[in-house]
């Protein structure tokens, strides 16, 4: 495996050997000393050309814990706004050296493109409206965590699906690990060609929550994005949580073993009733911590040697 | 001055030799050697297919303003490479081609490289901003005679500019060129066909419904004006139905089509490369099925490059940022070739390549008969040559070529123009 672009990329043995290496990461969580020598010598670079606090401190966290030098860029509008490309800014980086490259970029196909241009490990930490896979691992190995195992159980992925790249690789990763998914959202949220697209991938599609909750053995809230509260998506806020938020209603009708999970941030109120993101059944912190694990995987698998690849 | 075309093809049928005397045919057939003036130089045409030069209706030759992408000169080397002998350069430059002064700037500059005909399209608006006209009726009564206008890359948007625009050409004799996108239902990041691939790979849609509406709006304004209206590389099926209705209906419209649209799909975009990024997008295979029945049936008239040469790193973006557009000129020919090889014989070739575009564009001395007293402006074709297309052997200073490494039916050997040869076995001569 030379780089984490899509969780296309990877088979269900992969995935679950990351996610066995994310259980023993896990634990070293738990010492006093988080520090394995697994990437002693490697150069870790984090380019973030779009703000993000906590995917690029999980990356950053995990690299260090590994014992690779880790570099953090914020490369936000570098590309653009000083007329240079894409290529020539990750060439200029990965001219020093550098062993792997986290790329997060507001484009989507961005870090596809800079993995056909350099020779660095490339780690796609999100691409503009495609792809987010270590999301999608973290939440698969969230769930599997809570549920033991993901095969034939109901996943219900609710929100704004259009502008996600969590739910494109989480759709991809449920489904492959067994899941059944049914994803929600008003149909102005629905992506594109979701018919065929649907019919092809192996999962369902709503726009009725209620119908759904009921037969969920997990939930999964994505943010509404308050930026597309003017695109004429939906006519308010209000309407939005009324038709599709996880209100105290929903949660009262939830089985209290069925997990809720949200990628953050939240916007409490709105797609999510705060009483449901701090329930005792809710996986948001959880899946936090999992995070870690699953990235100290990845950049293991990716980048300690052949010997240790999945 | 004097040539000899021996042995060509004529449109693909009977075979003659053609003389050239002065830049006009002067005879055609068996006995056309023989009238030959001393010295008479001959250009061996054996096997080949002889057509009128292709004329393009839609070139973006960069000048003024990106000389680093392409200028009129190598444009011009990169349409007579492809066999044209005329070609339309899009208004779209830096500045931007909106008076009669710039049309005759890039007219000069055509006349100076002396390799094609370059005719300026002029803009339709100021600046392409899309609200005040630009000066339609100063461009057209320059020495340029511009008859084409087109803010192309950008949509006349507002219906009421665009009916004072075809209104306002009627006078001379002009046609608006559309680019049909609604501006708003595409919305600002549109860069790939919406539907299942740009909704698998989150890539902002342009659904061929934003090209429809504009399209069936124009025709409606062409009919209320009694205007001509051509519609620019037209790309979904839903847009050929409303002009084989327009058509029906005796409304004056044309269009034309990209080869790139004729088997190009937006499939393609899997793998975010920007060489395939385009406007309008990549359709589907049903889009590029209804086109080519559309070509073959003569609902599209004329195919069109939109030949848009970029410098390297202009394509070097993430897919969203990059630049729109591909390179066209030296492989339309083999394109439209390859995608049409069950329905065109070779006058079908000429007629949307050569006669209809040089009609819709008004160009008198272009897409002839090749019958004497013509100009002798000649593309000479070998029909059973296969190309495999090589980014690196192009002459126009750009290389976002999609057609690398495929193969293309047929190939350009010589093009004449005005008498003159400007591209002989391949080259440039």
């Amino acid at each position: 495996m030379k780089h984490l672009l899509s969780i296309d990329d990877l088979s269900v043995d992969q995935i679950q050997e990351i996610f066995a290496t994310a259980s023993d990461m896990h634990d070293v969580q738990r010492r006093s000393v988080k520090k394995l020598p697994a990437l002693r010598g490697v150069t870790v670079v984090n380019m973030f050309f779009e703000d993000s606090t906590r995917t690029r401190s999980s990356f950053e966290i995990a690299g260090k814990w590994l014992s690779a030098d880790v570099i953090n860029i914020s490369a936000k509008g570098s590309s653009t706004s000083k007329g240079e490309s894409l290529r020539d800014t990750v060439m200029t980086v990965c001219a020093m050296g550098v062993d792997g490259l986290v790329i997060r970029h507001q484009a989507s196909g961005a870090a596809q493109q800079v993995a056909g241009w350099v020779d660095a490990s490339v780690v796609n930490a999100g691409d503009g409206m495609h792809e987010h896979p270590t999301q999608a691992l973290l939440d698969a190995y969230t769930l599997q965590r809570r549920l033991g195992s993901l095969e034939g159980r109901h996943v219900a992925v609710i929100g704004d699906l259009t502008h996600s790249r969590v739910f494109r690789s989480n759709v991809q990763c449920l489904t492959k690990l067994g899941a059944e998914v049914t994803v929600v959202a008003p149909p102005t949220l629905m992506p594109s060609g979701v018919g065929p697209w649907s019919e092809s991938a192996g999962f369902a599609t709503s726009y009725d929550v209620d119908e759904v909750l009921p037969t969920a053995d997990a939930v999964m809230m994505l943010r509404v994005q308050r930026e597309r509260m003017s695109g004429g998506y939906f006519p308010t806020a209000r309407e939005y949580t009324v038709g599709y938020g996880l209100t105290r209603d929903r949660l009262a009708a939830l089985h209290p073993d069925v997990p809720i999970c949200h990628p953050g941030p939240m916007n409490r109120g709105l797609e999510i009733a705060a009483d449901a993101a701090d329930a005792a059944q809710s996986a948001i912190l959880d899946q936090v911590s999992a995070g870690l694990a699953v990235r100290m995987a990845v950049l293991y698998h990716l980048l300690a040697g052949e010997e240790s690849s999945a | 001055m004097s040539l000899l075309i021996k042995g060509a093809a004529l449109f693909g049928t009977e075979t003659a030799d053609l003389l050239v005397v002065d830049g006009r045919i002067a005879a055609v057939g068996a006995d056309a050697a023989s009238q030959a003036p001393s010295g008479t130089e001959t250009l061996d045409a054996d096997g080949l297919v002889a057509l009128p030069g292709l004329v393009d209706l839609h070139t973006h030759l960069r000048q003024p303003g990106r000389e680093d992408a392409e200028t009129v000169l190598t444009g011009s080397q990169a349409a007579a490479v492809g066999g044209y002998t005329a070609v339309l350069a899009m208004a779209n430059t830096t500045p931007v081609t909106d008076t009669a002064e710039a049309a005759l700037r890039v007219w000069e500059l055509g006349r100076e490289a002396g390799l094609v005909d370059v005719q300026p399209v002029g803009a339709v608006t100021k600046g392409l901003a899309g609200e005040e006209l630009a000066e339609l009726g100063l461009m057209a009564r320059s020495a340029a005679q511009v008859r084409v206008f087109s803010d192309d890359g950008k949509c006349v948007h507002d219906a009421r500019v665009m009916r004072r625009a075809l209104e306002y050409a009627k006078a001379f004799g002009g046609v608006v060129s559309q680019h049909s996108q609604d501006p708003v239902l595409a919305g600002p990041s549109a860069c790939c066909h919406e539907g299942e691939v740009s909704g698998r790979l989150g890539l902002p849609g342009w659904p061929g419904i934003a090209e429809e509406v504009i399209v069936a709006r124009d025709v409606m304004l062409a009919k209320h004006t009694g205007s001509r209206i051509h519609v620019a590389h037209v790309s979904s099926a839903g847009s050929i139905e409303v002009i084989r209705w327009a058509k029906a209906q005796g409304i004056d419209v044309t269009c034309e089509v990209t080869p790139h649209h004729l088997i190009l799909t937006t499939d393609l975009l899997t793998g975010y490369d920007p060489v395939f990024k385009v406007n309008p997008p990549l359709r589907p295979t049903e889009d590029v099925m209804a086109l080519r029945e559309a070509l073959a049936d003569g609902t599209i008239d004329a195919v069109a490059t939109d030949h848009a040469p970029h410098a390297r790193h202009d394509k070097e973006h993430a897919f969203v940022d990059a630049a729109f557009g591909m390179l066209g000129l030296e492989t339309a020919l083999g394109v439209v070739r390859t995608a049409m090889d069950d329905e065109f014989d070779w006058n079908d070739i000429a007629r949307v390549m050569s006669r209809t575009p040089a009609r819709i564009a008004g160009l008198e001395e272009h897409g002839g008969q090749l019958a004497p007293g013509e100009a002798a402006h000649v593309t000479l074709v070998d029909p059973t040559a296969t190309v495999t297309v090589d980014r690196a052997a192009s002459v126009s200073l750009s290389r976002n070529n999609p057609w690398h490494g495929h193969e293309l039916t047929s190939r350009v050997v010589h093009t004449v123009f005005g008498g003159k040869v400007t591209v002989r076995d391949g080259a440039l001569a």
